[in-house]
């Protein structure tokens, strides 16, 4: 009678703070299994955002620094510029790194900076309570945009991977997500892969996963998978969108 | 290293090399720009990291997370770049980051003028950015002093835990003057609270140090420990505030007119002082050097003086180092101001013929140039 | 015997576990209420599972334990 299923001890024991079926959990757990099978997770630095999940420095076991709004990938620039040796990732959501943050990630993969990104996207912003964030769909609602996301008035998602990738400082990008088991899987597998480049020095590494809202998407955690299958992968194509080391 | 002629902001950077930084976040803006493209060159040089960031922002973002793994950085700019700085800077403040901040300082309000001036007094010293706390302020009238105060800097920011400013003009960054920069051995302080790796199987920093996870973090959800933290911070500021005041008085003793001015503009009022002395009127000078903490007490003294007649405040602003004079003189003597806005440098005459009008009248209020 | 152990108390009763499992043998529980007050998932038939870790894998709490015979 083996374990083949455990919580990796990456992860502290302080419950989570996420609303019941957020996958922010899910996201957590890969990034710090991932540190644990890479042997790296007592040199690395976790820069975490504001947003839901401005608390993940209290759910991992390493070392983390908490950055204002949008700046995490420079707070993780100024890490990784003066501990070379150092894992470095910053842990973003929508609102923080596609709206307020958008220079600074951008200019991290222009750079191309030696960290990892894991970019968090629900299409909301979550913590401050449902607004419209740069990735909500057209027609999606939102605190802010009551009647739904009008194209003629703010415009249309934002497809964050696809710019990363246009940069020629960006080595590794991709698009999970975590609503099955089978692209649980792939998400681990892409995460592991992009930490892996980081320890191979290469450039920079970006993973943006699509994630649920359930609180603010006013769905049961089961429907926010359902609605996530059905409306935000068909607007965020999953897939490498560009990898330097391999085959795509 | 030998006495050489050098312009003030390359000397600023090479000020903080010889004191031990090997950190520079920047983003280019006149009259700075020699700060950055100094440490761009010699940082690597020493073993050092230099980056140019996309903006003030990212580049203060940029020293909060060396800071945050104890690393000696700084960072430079002038007037809207500083204020592009102030949210990290109260950010760096309440997670208790040292680092070095800058400010050769330009024409304001708004993209300004790019000439020198006096005009970021009370956004450096009344803090800038959101909520309570104070900054170690100093103010240099020379490039040699520049440079001494930039390494003091490093050093009081290191053994307080907090960001250090240094706001000089661009007179002082663009003028060459004959400085020697010392070479200064960092002292070490404790920095067991940097965040740069820890070990959860041995509980040990990456580094081998004895202690917990490290969190640079300003955020305290629970009201309790923000007071807690905040009075942390203000036990630091009495500290501060009873230990390093720095000022210089210029003849103040038996003076009839008493000039509070600090920086370039200090070095304007002591010709004005020889002026007016050639003229039988005796004036005295107390140049702040610190602008937080603020000189008061040497301030209210040498006003107190039966001698002192009259207080004159001159700044290359329109009056905001005088409400700090003010309270210090705690109106047992009037105080005049006399100032130049827009970038425009006041003249010694103008001052001259300023204060012995001014000795005939009450408090005044003069921008000059009308 | 292949089973799991679920930490009732740290549960959040979302149901991502329930929907999950290839077997389904996972349900929120009808008549048990945790420490927060929310009905933990709990397993119908033990006997049933596979260990296949799906149940794990979509956990946002990490409050499953897997064990395979």
């Amino acid at each position: 009678m083996g374990v083949v299923f455990q919580k990796t001890p990456v992860l502290t024991d302080v419950t989570l703070h996420y609303c019941p079926g957020c996958t922010h959990g899910i996201i957590h757990r890969i990034v710090a299994e991932v540190l644990e099978e890479l042997g790296v997770a007592e040199r690395t630095v976790g820069v975490c955002p504001v947003g839901c999940s401005v608390f993940a420095y209290k759910y991992f076991n390493i070392d983390f620094h908490e950055a204002a709004h949008g700046r995490a990938p420079a707070v993780a620039t100024g890490i990784k510029r003066c501990q070379p040796d150092r894992i470095v990732f910053s842990y973003q959501g929508d609102g923080d790194l596609a709206s307020i943050g958008n220079a600074e990630i951008n200019h991290a993969a222009m750079r191309a900076e030696k960290i990892t990104t894991i970019f968090v996207n629900n299409c909301i912003y979550g913590m401050t309570g449902g607004q419209m964030a740069p990735t909500t769909l057209v027609g999606m609602k939102a605190t802010t945009a009551p009647l739904g996301r009008d194209s003629d008035h703010y415009g249309f998602p934002m497809k964050v991977s696809e710019m990363i990738a246009s940069h020629d400082g960006a080595y590794y990008v991709e698009r999970v997500s975590v609503d099955s088991t089978k692209n649980i899987i792939g998400a681990k597998k892409a995460i592991k892969k992009a930490f892996q480049y980081q320890v191979e020095g290469k450039g920079f590494t970006f993973i943006e996963v699509l994630s649920t809202c359930p609180s603010n998407w006013a769905k049961t955690p089961v429907e926010s998978i359902k609605w996530l299958q059905e409306n935000m992968i068909p607007a965020f194509p999953l897939g490498v969108k560009k990898d330097k080391g391999g085959e795509a | 290293m030998a006495r050489m002629l050098m312009k003030g902001n390359e000397a600023v950077a090479e000020a903080a090399i010889a004191c031990g930084c090997r950190y520079f976040f920047g983003y280019p803006i006149t009259p700075q720009n020699e700060i950055p493209e100094t440490m761009s060159k010699r940082l690597p040089e020493v073993g050092g990291v230099y980056v140019q960031a996309e903006s003030e922002v990212a580049s203060i973002n940029m020293v909060y997370g060396a800071a945050g793994c104890g690393a000696r950085v700084m960072t430079s700019s002038s007037s809207v770049g500083i204020a592009l700085m102030q949210e990290g800077i109260s950010y760096m403040v309440g997670a208790e980051l040292p680092a070095v901040i800058v400010n050769m300082m330009r024409g304001g309000p708004g993209l300004g003028s790019i000439q020198p001036s006096q005009g970021d007094y009370n956004m450096s010293v009344k803090g800038g950015g959101s909520g309570d706390y104070k900054l170690l302020t100093y103010t240099p009238g020379n490039v040699q002093e520049t440079c001494d105060l930039v390494q003091r800097a490093f050093d009081r920011a290191a053994k307080y835990r907090t960001v250090v400013q240094v706001i000089a003009d661009g007179i002082i960054g663009q003028m060459m003057e004959p400085i020697e920069i010392k070479t200064v051995e960092p002292v070490q302080y404790d920095d067991s609270w940097a965040s740069k790796g820890w070990d959860y199987k041995t509980g040990r920093g990456f580094d081998g140090q004895e202690r917990p996870k490290s969190i640079i973090n300003s955020l305290y959800i629970e009201p309790e420990e923000l007071e807690v933290l905040t009075h942390r911070l203000f036990d630091k500021y009495a500290i501060i505030e009873k230990e390093e005041v720095m000022y210089e008085e210029y003849k103040t003793e038996g003076a009839e007119i008493l000039f509070v001015a600090y920086g370039s503009v200090s070095r304007i009022v002591k010709n004005v002082i020889e002026v007016l002395e050639s003229k039988g009127i005796k004036a005295g000078l107390v140049r702040p050097i610190t602008a937080w903490p603020f000189p008061s007490e040497a301030v209210y003294n040498a006003a107190n003086q039966d001698s002192v007649k009259k207080v004159i405040v001159t700044e290359m602003s329109a009056g905001q180092m005088l409400e700090d004079v003010r309270l210090a003189v705690r109106a047992i003597k009037p105080v005049s101001f006399y100032g130049r806005v827009g970038s425009q440098i006041p003249t010694p005459e103008e001052i001259v013929d300023f204060a012995i009008a001014d000795l005939k009248k009450d408090e005044e209020f003069v921008l000059g140039g009308r | 015997m292949n089973r799991i152990e679920i930490n009732a108390d740290a549960c959040k009763g979302c149901g991502l576990c329930v929907e999950a499992c290839p077997k389904n043998i996972l349900a929120l529980s009808p008549d048990k209420l945790n420490a927060s007050g929310l009905s933990p998932a709990e397993v119908t038939d033990m006997s049933q599972c596979l260990a296949c870790t799906a149940c794990g894998l979509t956990c946002p709490d990490s409050v499953i334990t897997v064990y395979r015979d």
